[in-house]
């Protein structure tokens, strides 16, 4: 009796603590989403005023705010589909084969997961300026694609490993070539690992701060936008914004991995 | 036909290596070694990089006022890693060890608030603890307080908020290191009549050490970094030392100074990752 009380009350203070946690996680959202509906007008927006939805439909009459979040999603898209092409590239061949040098490119990959963001942020601006590449939605892309590629890399050498080879083989010995081997077998074969470094990859770029505020030159992206806000105070819209940006997501996952949801036991 | 192959392996290794290779090079490899040069260059009267041999930066980064907020911000790096072990480890054991079919949405719930942009959910919690704020308002309601607490600016919102950003890198590594313990070695320590804490310590926690220290690994280096968190919640009463490279890159205006500051962040970096290494650590459970 006593025993199974105090199994009881030990399950209960996990579920317990474990609330708190997710209550911690995802209170700064719920504020988020509440003063998106916020009716104030008057800086800095802390106050609540009553609800509306006028923010909504403000959003749309701020012009700055909508082409800053399109340049997120451009910059996104560019560097995912960038860095999953080499990242892809590379994980198979380093894998594949012996060669000299492997280890410094191994060193290379290694930096920027482990380097302070803003170190890497200051060392790309210092090369644009050099180099005179134009700042701004090209230089975003190309900073972005260098911190994503090592993520795509680890991410599909993860799942390469106790890779079958002989399936490879096989494709060759019945003619198929190198290129084309690697297009209808390799790729396929490693589809999930590939996507699974793909959408890291472009939930990265989405979502950086550091890096693009050194490397942006003029050009905004949605969280440089946010940042510049933040002196004089968030506006409900860009609340609004992000309140439709988390629902967007959650759906997509939820659509995508239904399986999240039921299948597992 | 041992020549042929040899030059196609040399061929493939090449098309598919070589992006890598160069894009790493140019993108990496040159601004990081760029910087080091930088850092012993001085600056001319508008500010433009000057290329002349000179310690001068690094004499400059043994200001007393600079030497203080280095060890603020090792302070609040150690602090920030420090609660994300003692609050990570319980929930990482739980959601890890959980019998219950939702344990894979449990997981993801650790991850969907990160789909929403950092800065502005740092700035939400900004709203929450303000003078003004939603805590404030509450704890007036339920009559716990009479005036307005300021919660904002200082050293332990700013932690607070570190924490609150670099959890999940705790988490994962921990999740991992966790959902791979054997329950038999479990249940064989408690059968030869070792109690809890000591099944704990001489089982459960050597073997997730190693979750532990590359959560470490990942949350005391960016914490270095993270100026943005220090500006938002500590409002300039806590700086780490991102913020001393941010102010030489941005208004400062003395990049050869910031590249110097950045060296300090490289060289804790390169220090951290060999002591993890010759911990037994995985370069590889680094990567997400």
């Amino acid at each position: 009796m006593v025993r199974t009380q105090k199994r009881k009350l030990k399950k209960g203070l996990g579920v317990g603590y474990c609330a708190l946690i997710y209550l911690f996680l995802f209170l700064p959202i719920a504020v988020i989403i509440t003063n998106s509906f916020n009716a104030t007008t008057s800086k800095p927006y802390m106050t609540w005023k009553g609800f509306t939805f006028d923010w909504y439909i403000k959003l749309f009459d701020n012009s700055a705010l909508l082409d800053s979040f399109g340049n997120t999603i451009l910059i996104a898209v560019c560097s995912t589909v960038l860095a999953t092409c080499i990242g892809t590239l590379a994980a198979v061949g380093m894998y594949r084969y012996r060669f000299r040098g492997k280890g410094v490119i191994d060193a290379l990959l290694y930096i920027p997961v482990v380097i302070p963001e803003i170190v890497l942020g200051i060392a790309l601006l210092t090369l644009f300026a050099k180099t005179s590449i134009p700042r701004g939605i090209l230089s975003l892309v190309l900073a972005h694609t260098t911190f994503s590629i090592p993520f795509v890399v680890f991410n599909i050498r993860a799942r390469l490993t106790g890779y079958d080879n002989s399936v490879e083989e096989a494709s060759m010995d019945l003619g198929a070539g190198k290129v084309e081997t690697f297009f209808r077998i390799t790729v396929p074969i490693l589809a999930p690992a590939i996507g699974g470094g793909a959408l890291l990859a472009f939930t990265l770029s989405i979502d950086d701060v550091i890096i693009s505020y050194f490397t942006n030159g003029q050009t905004k992206t949605f969280p440089l936008k946010v940042m510049e806000s933040i002196k004089s105070g968030v506006s409900p819209d860009v609340n609004a914004l992000s309140t439709l940006i988390l629902a967007g997501t959650t759906l997509l996952v939820i659509l995508t991995q239904s399986n999240l949801f039921k299948r597992r036991k | 036909m041992v020549m042929k192959t040899k030059k196609g392996a040399a061929i493939s290794i090449a098309t598919m290596v070589s992006p890598v290779t160069l894009w790493m090079a140019f993108f990496i490899a040159i601004p990081l070694l760029y910087v080091a040069v930088m850092s012993f260059c001085g600056t001319d009267e508008n500010y433009n990089v000057v290329f002349r041999l000179t310690l001068e930066n690094y004499r400059r980064l043994l200001d007393p006022s600079y030497l203080q907020i280095y060890m603020q911000s090792i302070l609040i790096a150690f602090l920030t890693t420090a609660f994300c072990i003692l609050l990570g480890y319980p929930f990482a054991f739980l959601i890890a060890r959980t019998k219950s079919r939702k344990k894979a949405l449990l997981y993801m719930l650790v991850i969907i608030p990160f789909w929403t942009n950092s800065l502005i959910r740092i700035y939400g919690w900004r709203t929450f603890l303000s003078a003004s704020g939603m805590l404030n308002t509450l704890l007036m309601k339920l009559n716990l307080i009479d005036t307005q607490i300021d919660f904002l600016y200082n050293i332990g919102t700013t932690v607070f908020g570190m924490v609150y950003c670099l959890f999940p890198f705790m988490i994962l590594p921990l999740y991992t290191a966790i959902e791979k313990l054997d329950i038999n070695l479990l249940e064989a320590s408690s059968d030869l009549g070792a109690r809890g804490a000591s099944t704990f310590f001489h089982i459960i926690l050597p073997l997730t050490a190693s979750g532990i220290f590359s959560g470490s690994i990942m949350v005391f280096i960016p914490a270095l970094g993270y100026f943005f968190v220090a500006d938002i919640l500590g409002g300039g009463n806590s700086d780490v030392i991102g913020n001393l490279i941010e102010r030489q890159f941005q208004s400062g205006n003395n990049w050869p100074l910031g590249a110097a500051l950045s060296m300090i962040l490289i060289g804790i970096t390169l220090l951290l990752v060999k002591l993890y290494q010759k911990c037994g650590g995985d370069m590889e459970s680094l990567g997400v």
